[in-house]
């Protein structure tokens, strides 16, 4: 199982995926070989409680090391903010969070792990949040590469997704912006900064919902070394406890961050902020401009939420969506200019400020998946983790470019994707030292050279060996099947000369072929053996004896229709 | 395959494997006991050391006084400390491929390896042994470099001069290779090559060979090596620890099934208890505190002194420490205690549930917030004016010859109210202190070595059970020093193979299969026939393809169709092209059924002649002879068709291979 995610768009039983699938009745365990959650987002792993302690699941779920210590608290959040605040019931508990953790097993990068006899799963770094990684999954020599969410240009805390040439069969890509090609960086932070800084300028105040952990940190560190630079006063706030505990998560996870903190975390910790400050409720009716980082990211819920309805009423202030929404999020709505929001309880609200989206959430755009689709070399493409207009345009793109199938199943389709394995087989050693010292040091692209041997199949082992060898080892006797046949040749010359009209003739028509001329009056071609006598009756009508093993079946057939048809008279 | 070894230290190893046309360097390390016969390198001068009387051949023929001082009945030399380099000569470093590195101990000699010889490959290590070994690096360069010392002694390294001079001196080998030490250039162009790997990361080298590296329990990022290819496997074991300490426990069951393993680094003090050193090592700081006096810890600046930390940690307030001020004095202290707690994913069970709260792995953290344990890139600067006694300083470099602890030794020595506690293993502390004599004040030992001792390496042997081992012959005898002790030896059967400097290993290894790839078009095309039961064989005729050290096979393509114009006339001529040579037989062919089979086909005529080895038959109608024997037919006959038919007649009752 790859991911285990939740629905933001839903508050009913479609929030979690329709575990029904894999089986009608009870546990999934038998079903499943391992859960690989790939990073701490919700989409990402909101629903695994719920899979392993309500629905059933023992079985291993793999995840890194910093997810593994995040994803528990965003879980714990949610829960919280699900039942303690909107009083839902039928809901995973605090328990449950706690017991589908003790599951985990952490991955580290690159790290093969051999999930069973046949199963192994590699991880890659992808850049998207700390601990996001893709992974490698191989049974043989058949492989999925399952990519989760990806980044592909660096930021200001992380660095870049990167796989090697793995050839899978099938990569798994997210397209959730399988259509946008983004201006760089450098640009759309300016923007970001000129907005902000605008904002505060005319004593506006800025919302910025974000998730705890991720887009986060990459705009404090933007906004904290901007207000250094520009000398700024106006207080930035960041919602709820975690900060402090998310920057440390930072901290101690420095080696997933990028290249530049890595190197300079002993002389400067960039996660530690001067100008950013733990946010109080209370604040938010603080006369004056200020920037408020509050949680959660789309707007669905919790203190992002509640700070928004107190803004949006004025138009001097100003949301910024630095990411994706999902759609039914009063994120999603806004965005879409919606500028009436149906409440709960009927009431409406007006919403006068400006609503401003940065593309900041860190998904590879189009040109990094196709990025990604060059580093990866994949035999088929899968598209899922999108809109499907998209990445009906996405896909066409990739089949065109890189003439390779493209699928994009929807909700409850299957796909089936028909590899191509090839068979590894053990050579002996002899058999393949042999072959290859005749194929010289180079191979010749004209005259490729046939190799062969026997293959025994003995239980589950292949084994590729000479005929000798084989026979040897199966404890088999050798059968000699020998043929001989007498030609008749009308030539008037004495034996010997006959035989050497005959050695000269095959010379001549058979290049590339040993050919010996013995003294014991024999010719031998090969391992053909031809001799020659008089007819006891004509001493001009030659009897030829042809003899030659099974093996050489096709050249003495050939010998002794060619034989037959005589000498031509032109040769001494 | 070929084992050549480099080193005659057994847990500062350096051999190089030669395995299916890759040549591979296990670790590369430096072996700096060499540097106990230089005088120390004062940060400050001093005059005791300076006024040191030169030495002179007893009948004063030899007078090497510039170089060699006398102190306390011992000779020195007064230069630049000089190191004991892996062999260099045995085989040209600049064929070697990759170098893997199992601990940050094991990489001290790299830039040697790397650097002006040729070398072009790549080295491979994880990320904690990259970046402290790195540190170690600096902070050896550092040492050095902070007092420089332009003489340079090369007189009494004369084969006939060293012969009279006073042990240890005169016993010192290869003394002509010794080098002073690398340059911080060198250290980063060498760590430059380095590439990073995780454990279990399966690491392909040029398709022959695939490595992996496995934790070793020793220390942060320590490792042991696979080295494998899909028939063979070679496992090297360095330096591991079974105790619980920081690092995430050794993986013991990747080691099974291996043809040969190769071990070294076990402990070098088997008859120390680690868990009583270190008691040992609590309890004589404390009285010597409480006495008034200073404590001075000799250790190298990552590894066992995190765990010292820790202890200490536990320890300080039941002994009432909590006022006495703890130093951590080296050019790197900052960077290695900052470097300890970003290694989660290398740390131990228990450490890691710490950083899931989020809190710093070690206590070391706390230590420093409170202001119990200060750190400081040397002597001179903030720490002189900060510094109050009595107090504990950790400091490098445990051999007493170079860093900040030579000062220390000068300050401290002539008070025996202080006190030296030896805890790094490496250097003989009887040597150590040599140029300091006479010493008033109290020296304990207690070394703390984590690696296996002979009881644990002998069960885990038993446990995985290696084809061959391979060790340093200082593990095929006990001790010099404890003769007696045959429990302080390796005893296997087979015997282990042992190793010294310069040897070159023949492995006993007998190479008989190799992987190979049957493409799927091909593997399609292949018929098996059953043999016997659950035993099938099929025969193969294919293209070979070998590109990366990567066989694959795939079906011979068919002759594109000749031009239809010209055929008629040369196809009787043109000789059989060899497409695929007839299989082996095997099997009889039974007389009666034979018989059968021929009338069935309307050849009824048959005379049958019994033979010493079987039937001759006589097709009487055709004039055909075929004799029939046990592992042989022979058909005499001079009509092609009918010999074709009786060809395949003959054919269906034998196997084909």
């Amino acid at each position: 199982m790859l991911d285990c995610g939740m629905h933001m768009g839903y508050n009913d039983d479609r929030r979690f995926p329709d575990f029904s699938y894999i089986t009608q009745n009870g546990r999934l365990t038998d079903f499943l070989d391992c859960v690989i959650i790939s990073h701490f987002h919700l989409d990402h792993c909101g629903a695994l409680p719920y899979m392993s302690e309500m629905v059933g699941y023992d079985g291993p779920i793999y995840m890194t090391h910093p997810t593994k210590a995040i994803c528990p608290i965003l879980l714990e959040d949610f829960r919280k903010i699900t039942v303690d605040k909107k009083g839902e019931t039928n809901f995973f508990t605090s328990q449950m969070i706690k017991d589908c953790m003790k599951k985990v097993i952490p991955l580290n990068l690159h790290q093969t792990v051999q999930v069973d006899d046949e199963l192994e799963i590699k991880a890659y770094y992808a850049g998207h949040v700390l601990g996001a990684a893709m992974v490698h999954i191989k049974v043989g020599s058949e492989s999925v590469v399952y990519t989760g969410d990806y980044n592909m240009t660096p930021d200001r805390h992380l660095g870049a997704a990167w796989i090697d040439k793995c050839r899978p069969d099938i990569l798994i890509s997210e397209s959730t912006y399988a259509t946008t090609i983004r201006d760089s960086k450098r640009c759309r932070e300016r923007d970001f900064l000129k907005k902000v800084h605008e904002s505060i300028e005319r004593g506006g105040k800025v919302l910025i919902p974000v998730f705890a952990l991720g887009r986060a940190q990459e705009l404090c560190i933007l906004l904290e070394t901007f207000w250094e630079r520009m000398n700024l006063k106006a207080p930035i706030y960041f919602s709820t406890g975690l900060t402090e505990k998310a920057n440390h998560y930072y901290k101690l996870f420095i080696t997933w961050t990028n290249q530049k903190i890595r190197k300079t975390f002993v002389q400067r910790n960039m996660f530690e902020f001067k100008h950013i400050k733990a946010f109080d409720r209370s604040y938010a009716d603080n006369p004056g401009p200020m920037v408020v980082f509050a949680t959660p990211g789309m707007l669905h819920a919790g203190q992002s939420l509640q700070i928004f309805k107190k803004w949006a009423g004025n138009e001097k202030n100003m949301v910024i969506m630095p990411g994706y929404c999902v759609q039914g999020t009063i994120g999603h709505k806004i965005l879409n200019g919606q500028r009436k929001l149906e409440m709960e309880g009927r009431a409406t609200l007006d919403v006068k400020l400006q609503v401003e989206y940065m593309s900041f959430s860190a998904h590879a755009d189009a040109k990094g998946i196709m990025q990604l689709i060059r580093m990866a070399e994949p035999r088929n493409m899968l598209l899922v983790h999108g809109e499907a207009v998209k990445m009906e345009f996405l896909k066409g793109k990739i089949e065109q470019e890189f003439s390779i199938d493209c699928y994009m199943p929807a909700n409850g389709e299957t796909t089936t994707v028909t590899t191509n394995p090839s068979v590894p087989v053990d050579i002996s050693l002899n058999l393949l030292k042999r072959e290859m010292a005749l194929g010289g040091p180079l191979p010749d692209p004209k005259k490729p050279r046939t190799m062969h041997g026997t293959l025994i199949m003995k239980e589950n082992s292949l084994k590729l060996v000479s005929s000798e060898q084989a026979l040897k080892e199966l404890g088999l006797n050798e059968h000699q099947l020998r043929f001989t046949c007498h030609v008749q040749l009308q030539d008037p010359h004495s034996d010997a000369d006959t035989l050497h009209r005959i050695y000269t003739h095959l010379k001549s028509v058979l290049k590339g072929y040993t050919i010996q001329h013995l003294p014991d009056g024999t010719v031998i071609v090969e391992s053909i053996v031809i001799k020659v006598s008089s007819s006891a009756e004509d001493s001009n009508t030659k009897v030829l004896l042809l003899s030659w093993s099974y093996q050489d079946e096709d050249l003495g057939s050939f010998l002794s229709s060619l034989l037959k048809k005589g000498l031509p008279s032109g040769i001494c | 395959m070929k084992l050549y070894c480099l080193s005659g230290h057994p847990t500062l190893p350096c051999n190089v494997l030669k395995f299916k046309s890759t040549t591979i360097m296990l670790d590369c390390g430096l072996d700096t006991t060499s540097v106990l016969n230089f005088l120390p390198l004062p940060l400050v001068h001093s005059p005791r050391l300076s006024k040191l009387p030169g030495w002179v051949s007893k009948d004063g023929t030899i007078n090497l006084e510039k170089e060699l001082k006398e102190c306390a009945g011992r000779v020195f030399v007064d230069a630049q400390p000089e190191f004991c380099l892996p062999e260099r000569e045995l085989l040209d470093l600049s064929t070697i491929d990759v170098i893997l590195i199992s601990n940050y101990h094991c990489m001290m000699a790299l830039p040697y390896i790397t650097e002006h010889t040729g070398f072009t490959g790549t080295v491979y290590a994880t990320e904690p042994t990259l970046q402290i070994g790195r540190l170690l690096m600096e902070e050896l360069v550092n040492f050095m470099e902070r007092v420089p010392k332009a003489q340079s002694a090369t007189s009494w390294k004369n084969k006939e001069i060293q012969r009279m001079l006073p042990g240890p001196l005169k016993d010192a080998v290869d003394v002509w290779m010794w080098k002073r030490c690398y340059s911080m250039q060198e250290v980063n162009s060498a760590l430059s090559k380095v590439q990073l790997v995780g454990y279990s990361q399966k690491v392909e080298l040029f398709g022959a060979v695939q490595v992996s590296p496995l934790s070793s329990g020793y220390s942060l990022g320590s490792s042991n090596w696979i080295i494998q290819s899909h028939h063979e496997k070679v496992s090297y074991v360095s330096g591991s620890s079974l105790l619980t300490t920081h690092p995430q426990p050794m993986d013991q069951s990747s080691l099974k099934n291996s043809d040969v393993l190769i071990l070294t680094g076990l402990t070098q003090m088997p008859t120390a208890n680690p868990d009583g050193m270190l008691g040992e090592f609590c309890s004589n700081l404390a009285m010597t505190i409480r006495a008034g006096g200073n404590v001075l810890v000799p250790c190298y600046s990552s590894g066992v002194i995190y765990d010292l930390l820790e202890c200490l940690y536990q320890f300080i307030e039941s002994a009432n420490l909590g006022t006495t001020p703890f130093y951590f004095i080296s050019p790197i202290a900052n960077s290695s205690l900052e470097f300890s707690q970003i290694f989660a994913e290398w740390l131990c069970h228990n450490k890691q549930t710490k950083v899931y709260l989020p809190e710093p792995p070690f206590p070391h953290a706390e230590l420093i917030q409170t202001n119990k344990l200060k750190h400081y890139p040397s002597i001179h600067g903030d720490f002189s004016s900060e510094f109050r006694q009595p107090c504990v300083v950790f400091t490098g470099h445990p051999s007493l010859r170079f860093g900040d602890v030579v000062h220390f030794m000068e300050l401290w020595g002539k008070s025996s109210l202080n006190t030296i506690i030896f805890t790094e293993p490496d250097f003989s502390y009887l040597d150590a202190l040599a140029p300091y004599q006479p010493l008033a004040m109290k020296c304990v030992y207690c070394p703390i070595d984590t690696r296996l001792n002979f009881h644990q390496v002998s069960k885990l042997l038993k446990e995985v059970q290696p084809l061959h081992v391979v060790c340093p012959e200082q593990y095929t005898q006990p001790p010099l020093t404890q003769s007696h002790r045959s429990d302080l030896m390796l005893e296997l059967q087979p015997p282990p193979m042992p190793y010294r400097r310069c040897s070159v290993l023949n492995l006993p290894f007998r190479r008989r299969y190799e992987r190979i790839y049957i493409l799927p078009e091909l593997a399609n095309s292949l018929v098996p026939s059953e043999i016997k039961p659950g035993v099938s064989v099929a025969t193969v005729s294919a293209l070979l393809h070998s590109k990366d050290n990567k066989h694959t096979l795939q079906s011979v393509p068919k002759p594109p169709p000749m031009p239809p114009s010209k055929k008629r006339k040369r196809v009787i001529e043109e000789p059989p092209v060899a497409l695929a040579p007839k299989p082996m037989l095997s099997g009889a062919v039974a007389l009666e059924a034979f018989l059968a089979t021929l009338q069935k086909h309307g050849i009824t005529e048959v005379k049958v002649e019994e033979t010493a080895d079987g039937h001759i038959l006589h097709l009487q109608a055709e004039d055909t002879l075929i004799q029939l024997e046990e592992d042989g037919t022979h058909i005499v006959c001079d009509s092609e068709p009918l010999r074709t038919t009786l060809r395949d007649l003959v054919l269906r009752f034998l196997q084909k291979l």
